[in-house]
């Protein structure tokens, strides 16, 4: 193993000195993952995301991991990173669109069993047709899967969003997966200068005695013996079981919000919110937005953009209180679903103030000119 | 785990359990016990809610008293019939997904071994017949061919019985079944002979109609999985519930099986695994 030097998560994230480097946000994973202090990872190849674990890979080479391996399916990847995760390791994999579906049943299950999974999805289309595009669609179904949903707007993001995922994650009050989203390509595939710590500093090492619940070990006394499995019972007390089980998972998600606020800074970053029309977008479209609304505001228009990067928890009060003084809300997607305006419209008190889109899907890039072309039909 | 884990807190010996007051003292860890004492220490299953005369809760009680070493291993399970049976078993087992037994296990051994590189930890797999023929073939033979070091054992009743009698890959031809209403089209499928050209070192069907050879090849493959590979036991418990006879009917079920040819018991043991348990069996005898 390569030698490295643990320390705490502040220094790592906050007090380090950073390098800059000019890599892609495949890069950028790599990056994180040299510093995390991960045990054990597992690949699966698919577009944009297969590049982000060769890279993994490469630094298991050089002695960053002590295990990775490639696995046969993106169901069998999610449940050999569950089961090592049950050992007590700390785990890593990545997927996207057609991988995040294939492998759909063991999202929740790693909620439920509450594991502290760290999971990059470079998000893509799904099929059909075929698509290898960048669509953020996926993103939809995994929302009430259970695990925790930060979306990265740019390398950097990814980067730190990673690290601070298992952080996170492995929190005794919070542990639950993370996704790390990030828009496949717009992502994955460009360049950007990305401020990293020195790589010879790593996170402390996870510590399965710590977790909630006991690491299937076998070094603690195993606890039996329900006499009633509660699994098939039609019975009030497996009922309340299953379901006190589903609300715990649910607690340990708002649970997770002070840690997002520690070490995210905030689950949205807000550029103007005294604004009449605000926009808010997460992931790559908020770069989009941004350019569309510094040349609205030079054009003298009254609007604002909010940065939304924790969709689980999601910033349901933030939200509510900057949409009780804006006029109007905008909120452009990567998706034909239109599932950010969903949420933001479950978040605010008047739904009318919602405009959903602009949308484009199917692997469009948005150019900040149609977001800008809202802006000014809204502020009209 | 060491042996001084398994105990319970002073004053709370009152309020603990009596079945586990009685594993503490009376359990199958850290000493020499098997098949042949049942009866004269506490076993790892207590109470299975199983059928009336079921065979796999039989299988499951052989099983679990043929670990070479209970207080170090760690048992996957799958969504069936057994599954039920495993919340009241004393060893540290997991439940995932209906199907993905042996990639779960194949992430737990690879941690394990992370974690305890000086130590043994034992990782079995125990499912239905559907779990591992069927929706999780992939997985299975996925791991005997990454050659993961762990043991696969399959509860073959040779249908999906948790779900009310379907047909599975492994009821045999004709077998008029839920899903199969003219019978079953196509013959049961030769897993064994899969698993040895898959790449498992050690491969053997039994019965729990045979306790000692039961008990005789599920150590010989919990420890050929240590050292060589992948290994494999199928286990035929025929199930009383769905194929509708007598629940003390089981073991002549077996055994009429086995007169006709269509249940046969069988070891098969590779060159290296030979060697192994050849030094291993030989220095037993020794002692
Ligand atoms: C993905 C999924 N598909 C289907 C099921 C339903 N299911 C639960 S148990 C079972 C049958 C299990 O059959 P087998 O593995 O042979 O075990 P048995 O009950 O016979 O012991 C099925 C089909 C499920 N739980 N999950
Ligand atoms: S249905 Fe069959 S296999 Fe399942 S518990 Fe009953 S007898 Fe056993
Ligand atoms: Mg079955």
């Amino acid at each position: 193993m390569v030698n490295q030097r643990v320390v705490t998560p502040e220094h790592l994230f906050f007090e380090a000195q950073r390098e800059k480097q000019f890599i892609t946000g495949s890069e950028a994973v790599r990056e994180a993952i040299r510093r995390a202090n991960v045990d054990l990872a597992v690949s699966y190849p698919i577009t944009p995301q297969s590049e982000s674990m060769h890279l993994v890979g490469d630094i298991y080479a050089e002695g960053y991991l002590k295990e990775y391996f490639r696995g046969e399916s993106e169901l069998a990847v999610m449940a050999e990173v569950a089961g090592a995760s049950m050992g007590g390791v700390r785990v890593f994999t990545a997927t996207g669109g057609p991988g995040t579906l294939r492998a759909f049943e063991m999202f929740p299950a790693w909620a439920g069993a509450r594991l502290p999974i760290v999971c990059a999805f470079l998000t893509r289309g799904v099929n059909s047709p075929l698509s290898i595009q960048p669509d953020t669609i996926e993103m939809a179904f995994m929302l009430d899967t259970g695990i925790l949903m930060f979306h990265a707007e740019s390398a950097q993001d990814l980067y730190d969003m990673i690290l601070k995922a298992f952080v996170i994650a492995e929190r005794p009050d919070v542990h639950l997966p993370v996704g790390v989203f990030a828009d496949g390509f717009f992502v994955t595939h460009t360049r950007e200068q990305v401020a990293v710590a020195p790589a010879d500093l790593k996170l402390p090492p996870y510590d399965p005695y710590a977790a909630p619940v006991p690491a299937m070990d076998m070094e603690s006394a195993p606890v039996r013996q329900m006499r009633d499995p509660f699994v098939m019972k039609s019975n009030f007390i497996s009922y309340a079981a299953h379901a006190s089980w589903q609300q715990e998972i649910l607690a340990a998600q708002e649970r997770a919000r002070k840690y997002v606020h520690r070490y995210l800074e905030g689950l949205v970053e807000v550029e103007h919110p005294e604004a009449a029309v605000l926009v808010m977008a997460s992931g790559t479209m908020v770069s989009q937005s941004r350019e569309a609304v510094a040349v609205a505001r030079q054009q003298g228009l009254d609007i604002g953009l909010v940065k939304i990067k924790s969709l689980r928890p999601f910033p349901r009060e933030e939200i509510k209180t900057l949409a009780r003084q804006a006029r109007t809300i905008i909120v452009p997607e990567y998706n034909r679903v239109g599932w950010l305006c969903r949420e933001i419209k479950a978040a605010v008190e008047d739904t009318t103030k919602v405009v959903g889109g602009p949308r484009v899907f199917g692997g469009m890039t948005m150019p900040p000119e149609v977001v800008l072309d809202q802006i000014r039909r809204c502020c009209a | 785990m060491s042996e001084s884990l398994f105990r319970i807190s002073p004053g709370f010996e009152e309020v603990m359990p009596v079945e586990y007051r009685e594993l503490v003292t009376n359990g199958p860890c850290g000493r020499e016990v098997g098949v042949s004492d049942l009866g004269t220490f506490k076993e790892l299953i207590e109470e299975h809610p199983l059928c009336a005369g079921c065979n796999m809760g039989l299988a499951l009680r052989l099983i679990l008293a043929s670990l070479p070493k209970p207080e170090d291993t760690v048992i996957v399970g799958s969504t069936g019939c057994s599954s039920l049976a495993f919340t009241q078993v004393a060893v540290h087992n997991i439940h995932s997904l209906f199907g993905n037994q042996n990639a779960v296990a194949s992430g737990l051994k690879r941690a394990l071994r992370l974690r305890f590189p000086d130590k043994v930890k034992d990782v079995v797999v125990i499912a239905g017949d559907g779990a591992t023929v069927d929706i999780g073939l992939d997985m299975v033979m996925q791991s005997w061919f990454r050659r993961e070091r762990i043991t696969t054992i399959m509860l073959d009743n040779e249908v999906y019985a948790n779900t009310g009698g379907q047909e599975s890959g492994m009821s045999p031809q004709g077998t008029v079944l839920n899903m199969a209403p003219l019978g079953k089209r196509f013959p049961k499928v030769a897993l064994p002979e899969i698993a040895r050209e898959a790449g498992c070192a050690y491969v053997a069907t039994i019965s729990p109609a045979q306790p000692k050879r039961l008990e005789r090849m599920v150590r010989r493959a919990i420890l050929t999985a240590r050292e060589v590979g992948p290994t494999y036991v199928q286990i035929f418990c025929p199930c009383p519930t769905n194929f509708k006879f007598r629940p003390n009917e089981g073991l002549q079920k077996i055994k009429q099986r086995q007169k006709e040819g269509t249940f046969q018991v069988r070891e098969y043991v590779s060159p290296e695994a030979q060697a192994f348990l050849a030094e291993l069996e030989g220095a037993d005898h020794e002692k």
